[in-house]
């Protein structure tokens, strides 16, 4: 059940400089767990209060999962999950 | 120091005087690791607010990738304030999240001038930079 998590310049400092990460789970919630086990640190910075943080983008293949299922979108071997951090200001 | 095109800096400032008095936003992209801004690309402000912007988040998706296809990373994010200076507000400051881009601010508050700052934010520290602008080569006229 290898997915692959694309990860920002920003949070690359938790995959030492990694662009990219395998994970595993059914469930981007599962999928996040994983990531923690593998790169301590980066679950923290992707969801706050058991949900994801409003202003990090987190992608399955081609859709923002916030118009899927959120954390609870079900993720599958072969997927690819794209994390950006939002560009956002006033 | 942000050194920039003319004719990237004024395509720039029409896009922000066009969106007037919302907040326009994109990005200039340019080679990895070169710090050379080449390519505007205008985003679409999902909020459509005067006071607020934020990427449309597929719009992002694919315009990163494009870039990612093309070796670029974002050399430049731009926004305006339409009614404040061109200066980072504190809302700039918490979220900003490229540390190797250049906050390029543009101020739409008045039509007859046109105020164009720069900005590296780092770890939330602000610190302002000079813009030089590039000009046509005329001596080759």
């Amino acid at each position: 059940m290898a997915i692959e998590v694309r990860i920002p310049t920003i949070l690359r400092t938790y995959t030492a400089g990694a662009k990219a990460v395998s994970a595993e789970g059914d469930t981007l919630a599962g999928l996040i767990d994983d990531l923690e086990s593998r790169h301590p640190g980066l679950r923290d910075r992707l969801v706050e209060e058991g949900r994801l943080r409003r202003f990090v983008n987190v992608y399955l293949n081609d859709e923002d999962v916030r118009f899927l299922g959120g954390l609870e979108t079900e993720v599958a071997d072969g997927d690819s999950v794209t994390v950006l951090p939002a560009v956002a200001g006033g | 120091m942000l050194e920039l095109r003319r004719d990237l800096l004024d395509a720039i400032v029409a896009h922000a005087r066009r969106d007037h008095p919302d907040e326009a936003c994109g990005i200039v992209a340019g080679p990895v690791g070169a710090d050379r801004p080449e390519r505007v690309v205008e985003m679409t402000n999902a909020e459509r607010s005067p006071t607020f912007y934020r990427f449309d988040s597929q719009e992002q998706l694919r315009v990163w990738r494009e870039m990612d296809d093309r070796d670029e990373e974002p050399v430049v994010i731009y926004h305006s304030h339409t009614a404040t200076e061109a200066h980072p507000s504190r809302t700039d400051v918490s979220l900003a999240q490229e540390p190797g881009a250049h906050y390029l601010l543009v101020s739409t508050r008045t039509d007859d001038e046109v105020e164009v700052r720069s900005f590296r934010i780092v770890d939330g520290d602000v610190s302002e930079e000079e813009v030089r602008v590039l000009e046509p080569d005329h001596a080759r006229e």
